[in-house]
């Protein structure tokens, strides 16, 4: 090894006594020119590159201001260009856009929303976060190698082909088993619930990993069984995460469109049973917004309807971040 | 009382379990079920002739191909804005009010219904501009839809290149700018690639964002027609465009041929089979360039 | 403080009044030196005496650390560098910088060392080629890696990678070197490597170099800096700082009283 060396240094020599071209003409007096040299080339680039990522970066702001601009200005009109009372519409319970005269109530759509939403948020909380502590706490192997790729894969499905699982497979099986039209809050309470499970599952995975170990040491140390220990060390330091998973599977279910549309059959009456077929605002704009002309009271209140879902979804992230604030207080 | 413990113990263990196998069981069951029934479809005939209004046989050839162009097209435009923001937020943004108006304005735009990004389309790209329903309007609803998506993909990835990279560029006197453009992001490469033919697979499921943009018609393809503006031409950017999904959802709510379910069943597996590719493909494409740019890494 | 007094014209680099801040932390208090032309210098001192926080002033390293202030002068060839009127890429191409660990970019052993050339205005290939083999032949690494040039860098062994780094430093043709612990993570037979490397380079370069290892300071620099809680405590031609420090902290440190 030291002969390497050796040889290596006899290489060094001989290169140091060579005049050696490219190196030399840097020295001297030279490294001042090259201490204050500015080059205009660089300071260009420097300054053109951080100005075109901002503005990219500002793009996303004018694109969440023009959305709620837009929006909003559509949707006001049902209030203040064709008069309807904000009240009768969002308590109404009548929708003839086209009667005589016409009514303007949206809470069918409006409670066929939430409806859904919660009952995929009943069902898919539990299991949701049964599969998160499956992944993290009972068998981490077997989650990361098996469970991990198969949520991200349930994510990756289109939502499109859940609602026409849920129409094929689904709808007929409530039928048959209730003898009932099929078409209800229920299909689309189950499919939804199927769709935002990966979301509860992968987030509220992340929340019980960053529980420190020490708390489960401690707990296990004192005798604890492992389900004592998750329930009430575990899981009490992970809640506002576990929180944030099913607000977040919320969000998502309360603003789909096309799956849940296709299992619930779209009716304005208010449902009796969870049997019972329904509408949800995102399934009443996806069908009628092709069919009406725009500015007619009809194509307004449907942008009305749009309106909603956008304060709903302002409302979600409000409620995230309060969340996300209490998580980090708790520390 | 100890002996209760355990027996909650693994009664607990047991019920995790069984939802641990039953999420696992699921997944097979659909795409067991997605593939089986659209097996028999699969074939080249379904995959390019045109679908059929009113009779049976139709095939999905217009609809696959929009799916990707719009992709394509997609992801030209939405790439550049969402490299160029997650460059921002990685490396430049300052701890102000500004840049966290920006991380809100992702967190909005991530979680905005779908339907509604495609109404704000409708409005702005399809009436506004009197493109009338298009594959550009599509594009950029999809554009809405998928940046914030891009631009944490893009953040993530730079911020997870090691910092001695950053400090080794900059000790050469490289500029900042070309820190960040030849030595950061080729070394964020195989994150942003991967996140992005993920992102590609989304994009490539969705049809909310779309029905009202790139409408629910497409205009019969003559495929050897390579002029941008012929009404007919596959490429052409200003002609509608119903791509799989879209064609999935009205082949159920307004189908009229004989053989809806039939079409639905094999459209429904194409779209399947590609989001699987899409997945497998982002794994196996990311691991392979993450290996090639660090081959033999030792720390 | 006592400074060694140099002829003027020896001088490369001239700190007065140097301090560094870490948001409200001083971790760098006043100091003043003389660094001298084509020889080693070497700083030394405890963990957490400012030796590596001085060296990372010299070219302007700490921008990079959110809330560090540097105040006070650097002249460089008896201009003021420590002003944002100079520009940072032509500073740090002429005061070129070493890391305590080996960091090649994710690229090949080629590219590594052209990157910086080509940036800085080499766009020739056959001048880049010429560069990077000569630049590879001063960091004595040439025969090992000739010809694998376009395999990745990080292929090599640890020792191979931090004279890589050498060479890419070499290579953008700076007049001084700052090594920051350059063989702390390196066995015992690089680190011999890396100390004969220093000694050769310092014909074409003025080097500045940070140890923990007295004995490397002893072995390979002609002038020695003490550092001790962000003060410069003394600094002196090496055989006299090890044999008769002027201050009774020195001579603690050295004969290993603490540290």
């Amino acid at each position: 090894m030291s002969h390497r060396g050796m040889e290596g240094s006899a290489v060094l020599a001989k290169n140091a006594a060579e005049p050696a071209v490219p190196l030399q003409h840097t020295r001297g007096s030279s490294m001042q020119t090259r201490l204050t040299k500015r080059n205009r080339h660089i300071h260009a680039e420097n300054v053109i590159g951080r100005a075109i990522a901002m503005l990219c970066a500002a793009m996303l702001i004018i694109l969440v201001l023009s959305i709620s601009y837009f929006i909003a200005s559509k949707g006001l009109a049902t209030f203040f260009v064709n008069g309807v009372s904000l009240k009768e519409f969002l308590t109404g319970t009548t929708w003839d856009p086209e009667g005589e005269p016409a009514a303007f109530g949206v809470f069918p759509f409006i409670l066929g929303s939430f409806l859904v939403t919660v009952l995929a948020a009943v069902i898919a909380a539990p299991l949701g976060i049964g599969a998160a502590i499956f992944m993290t706490e009972i068998s981490p192997a077997f989650g990361k190698k098996i469970l991990k790729p198969v949520i991200e894969l349930l994510v990756g499905i289109p939502s499109v082909v859940y609602g026409y699982v849920g129409l094929t497979l689904l709808v007929p099986f409530i039928r048959e088993q209730f003898e009932v039209l099929g078409f209800s809050v229920l299909a689309g309470g189950l499919v939804l619930a199927l769709m935002i499970l990966p979301t509860i599952t992968s987030v509220a995975a992340d929340a019980i990993e960053a529980v420190p170990q020490d708390l489960r040491n401690a707990s296990l140390a004192l005798g604890a069984t492992r389900w004592q220990t998750i329930w009430h060390v575990v899981l009490h330091s992970a809640l506002p995460g576990c929180l944030t998973a099913v607000v977040l599977g919320m969000a998502r279910a309360f603003g789909e469109a096309l799956a849940v549309q296709m299992v619930i059959g779209n009716t304005t009456k208010l449902p009796e049973s969870i049997l019972d077929p329904i509408s949800t605002l995102t399934s009443g704009i996806t069908l009628n917004m092709g069919n009406t002309i725009a500015g007619t009271p009809y194509n307004n209140a449907l942008w009305s309807m749009a309106l909603i879902l956008l304060l709903m979804s302002f409302a979600f992230i409000l409620i995230l971040r309060i969340l996300g604030r209490r998580k980090w207080a708790s520390r | 009382m100890r002996i209760k413990a355990k027996i909650m113990d693994r009664t607990a263990t047991f019920l995790l379990t069984a939802i641990a196998v039953l999420i696992i069981g699921v997944l097979f069951a659909l795409l067991g079920f997605l593939l089986t029934q659209g097996w028999h479809k699969l074939n080249f005939d379904f995959l390019t002739s045109p679908p059929s209004i009113a009779e049976a046989g139709g095939g999905i050839g217009p609809q696959l191909f929009n799916s990707f162009y719009l992709l394509v097209l997609t992801m030209l435009i939405a790439l550049p804005i969402g490299l160029g923001a997650g460059i921002y937020m990685a490396e430049y943004a300052p701890d102000n009010r500004f840049t966290r108006f920006i991380r809100l304005s992702i967190e909005v735009l991530s979680s905005l219904p779908s339907i509604v990004i495609g109404l704000f389309g409708l409005l702005v790209f399809v009436t506004m501009t009197g493109w009338g329903y298009s594959i550009l309007s599509g594009a950029l609803a999809l554009t809405v839809f998928n940046l914030p998506l891009l631009v944490r993909i893009t953040e993530d990835a730079l911020r997870n290149v090691p910092p001695s990279q950053k400090e080794a560029s900059l000790a050469l006197g490289i500029s900042k700018w070309r820190t960040i453009t030849s030595v950061l992001l080729p070394a964020a490469l195989p994150g942003i690639i991967t996140g992005t033919i993920l992102a590609s697979g989304r994009v490539f499921g969705e049809a909310a964002a779309l029905l009202f943009t790139a409408g629910m018609t497409s205009p019969d393809l003559v495929f050897h027609d390579f002029s941008l503006n012929s009404p007919t031409s596959p490429l052409n950017p200003m002609r509608p465009a119903e791509t799989l999904a879209v064609h999935i959802w009205k082949v159920n709510s307004e189908g009229l041929t004989p053989d809806a379910r039939d079409v639905a069943d094999g459209a429904a597996a194409i779209l399947v089979i590609a989001v699987l590719a899409f997945n497998l493909g982002a794994r196996w494409f990311g691991t392979w360039l993450y290996r090639k740019i660090t081959s033999g890494t030792q720390r | 403080m006592t400074v060694n007094i140099q002829q003027a014209q020896d001088t490369v680099i001239k700190t007065s009044d140097l301090s560094v801040f870490y948001g409200q932390k001083q971790a760098l208090n006043s100091v003043n030196m003389e660094i001298e032309r084509h020889a080693v210098t070497a700083f030394i001192g405890p963990s957490g005496c400012g030796k590596s926080t001085f060296l990372r002033s010299l070219n302007r390293m700490n921008e990079l650390i959110p809330n560090c202030r540097v105040t006070g002068s650097i002249q460089i060839d008896g201009i003021e560098v420590n002003s944002d009127a100079i520009p940072i890429e032509g500073l740090r191409q002429t005061v070129g910088m070493v890391f305590q660990r080996a960091n090649p970019f994710f690229k090949s052993i080629f590219e590594n060392i052209a990157f910086a050339p080509r940036f800085h205005g080499v766009k020739n290939k056959a001048d880049l080629e010429e560069l990077v083999e000569k630049s590879l032949r001063k960091a004595a690494l040439w025969d090992e890696v000739k010809d694998r040039l376009h395999e990745s860098a990080l292929a090599l062994s640890g020792g191979q990678q931090q004279r890589l780094c050498i060479a890419r430093t070499i290579a953008m043709q700076p007049s001084i070197l700052l090594l920051d612990e350059p063989a702390s993570a390196l066995d015992p037979i690089s680190t011999m490597k890396i100390e004969e490397l220093v000694v050769e380079l310092k014909q074409e370069y003025t080097i500045v170099i940070v140890t923990h290892n007295l004995h490397q300071a002893a072995r390979i620099s002609d002038h020695t800096a003490f550092f001790l809680m962000g003060e410069l405590i003394e600094k002196a031609p090496t055989s006299q700082l090890f044999t008769s420090p002027q201050d009774k902290r020195t001579e603690d440190y050295i004969s290993g009283k603490f540290g």
